[in-house]
């Protein structure tokens, strides 16, 4: 392979950095408030971010692309293809990612709360300065697996025609005739970023734990991932039990 | 702004659900694949010898940490030059199961996990081979408690296989392109297919999880 050919290489590695940390932003904004928004007192509100969740934790992400991309002009809106990926990405693993705020916010004991009432701080204070402060922690391993499944994920852009590292590679492939190698390169690469994600999410969690005065268990943060459809903080890959 | 066409997605249907036979027999093989490879990755990790748990265990990592999509194009376009030829439902089968495989496996373990290690100790008394240890006490009840899990990654499966339209195999998602490029009217069927996917997955989801309550797990 020539220096050229790695060059597209890299850029669609920087373009596949680029759109998960765009769609894990929005992801993350939508998780917050999906998840909250599901602990709502009232009913309406709770059904609304339910129906959210279901719809699009039930549908394909790529068909939402596809969608996206294809079918929204029916609407009048055509997006340009990084958007497409962007939203549907964003809106799918926010999804998934509201279970495990709702899972975590659910997991902080009730006297917590009561105390706070007690206290007579408002619900906002309530929320910001009691729950949230201990319920953060416990997501970040969740969150984790989920940034990852984001990671892999972004490869479905190539199909819009977005310049990221698959697509990058379909070009260096179609140029050299060189399969098994560049895609061989281009999974090491994917793993490289995950591994990164991994080590930067366990940093993180250990700094978030820390804050609250708690130690992370080692047996679940490190080596090895429990598959999110295993866990039980309410996260699933679909449907994964809601305790 | 253009309004929704009924006949044209009466006309498209057929080969919608066409498709969606093949999504559903991708999805019914990667899943036996998936059980039976992720079981063999859950023993190798329980492997006395290091020079099985190692080797397996970074594979699998590798596997569960890269895309799908990139290892489906690798097995459609390395495969054949190394002079297996398969078709594009079965490259597409292998890599499902491959990839989810990943998955059921750290299912496997934490059922095997939670098998309590009273039932190994009296496996041990009884002076059950280990064959027989693993086949008539530990399996079964590891097994069992894991069904909804296993369960939930089929569905994720399900959700996945319109991967396999970009290599060629005409699954739901391939029959909506195809239709829309004919007719330059891709709403109609895509739309159709996105709702085809919650209508099958929502149902099977709220089924795993009342398994789920019923296993008492």
């Amino acid at each position: 392979m020539t220096t050229g050919l790695w060059e597209l290489l890299f850029k669609g590695l920087w373009v596949t950095v680029q759109l998960t940390v765009f769609s894990a932003a929005l992801a993350g904004v939508i998780a917050f408030a999906a998840g909250l928004a599901r602990l709502s007192r009232f009913w309406i509100v709770r059904f609304v971010a339910g129906a959210y969740v279901e719809f699009f934790r039930g549908t394909s992400a790529l068909v939402l692309m596809f969608w996206l991309f294809f079918a929204l002009p029916l609407l009048g809106w055509q997006l340009a293809a990084l958007w497409a990926g962007t939203l549907a990405l964003g809106l799918s693993y926010g999804a998934y990612g509201s279970e495990v705020v709702r899972g975590a916010i659910r997991a902080v004991p009730v006297a917590q709360r009561e105390a706070a009432i007690a206290l007579s701080f408002t619900p906002w204070q309530r929320m910001r300065l009691v729950i949230l402060p201990q319920a953060v922690p416990e997501m970040v391993p969740p969150f984790c697996n989920l940034l990852i499944e984001l990671l892999k994920g972004t490869a479905l852009a190539s199909i819009l025609g977005i310049g990221e590292l698959a697509f990058g590679a379909q070009l260096v492939r179609l140029a050299t005739g060189q399969s098994a190698e560049v895609y061989g390169i281009i999974l090491a690469m994917y793993f490289v970023v995950a591994f990164v994600i991994t080590r930067g999410m366990r940093l993180l969690e250990r700094r978030a734990k820390a804050s609250v005065g708690r130690v992370p268990r080692p047996d679940l943060t490190s080596a090895k991932r429990v598959p999110p459809g295993a866990v039980d903080t309410g996260v699933g890959t679909v449907g994964g039990g809601s305790r | 702004m253009r309004t929704w066409d009924w006949s044209y997605t009466g006309h498209v249907l057929p080969d919608l659900l066409r498709g969606l036979l093949v999504t559903l027999e991708a999805t019914a093989l990667g899943s036996v694949l998936a059980f039976a490879l992720g079981l063999v990755w859950a023993l190798a990790f329980r492997a006395p010898t290091r020079w099985v748990r190692w080797p397996v265990g970074a594979v699998v990592e590798f596997v569960r940490n890269t895309p799908l999509l990139v290892q489906l194009f690798f097995l459609f376009y390395v495969l054949p030059t190394t002079g297996l030829t398969f078709s594009p439902l079965t490259t597409g089968v292998i890599g499902l199961g491959l990839h989810y495989s990943t998955y059921t496996a750290e299912v496997y373990r934490a059922g095997i996990d939670g098998v309590p290690p009273g039932q190994w100790e009296a496996a041990t008394a009884l002076s059950l081979p280990r064959r027989r240890t693993w086949t008539a006490v530990i399996l079964p009840q590891a097994i069992r408690r894991v069904v909804p899990a296993l369960g939930n990654y089929v569905i994720a499966m399900f959700k996945d296989t319109p991967m396999l339209a970009a290599i060629t195999v005409l699954d739901m998602l391939k029959q909506a392109e195809e239709a829309g490029a004919e007719s330059f009217r891709y709403t109609e069927p895509i739309t159709v297919v996105g709702l085809l996917f919650v209508l099958i997955a929502y149902p099977t989801s709220l089924l795993m999880r009342a398994l789920e309550r019923r296993l008492g797990n």
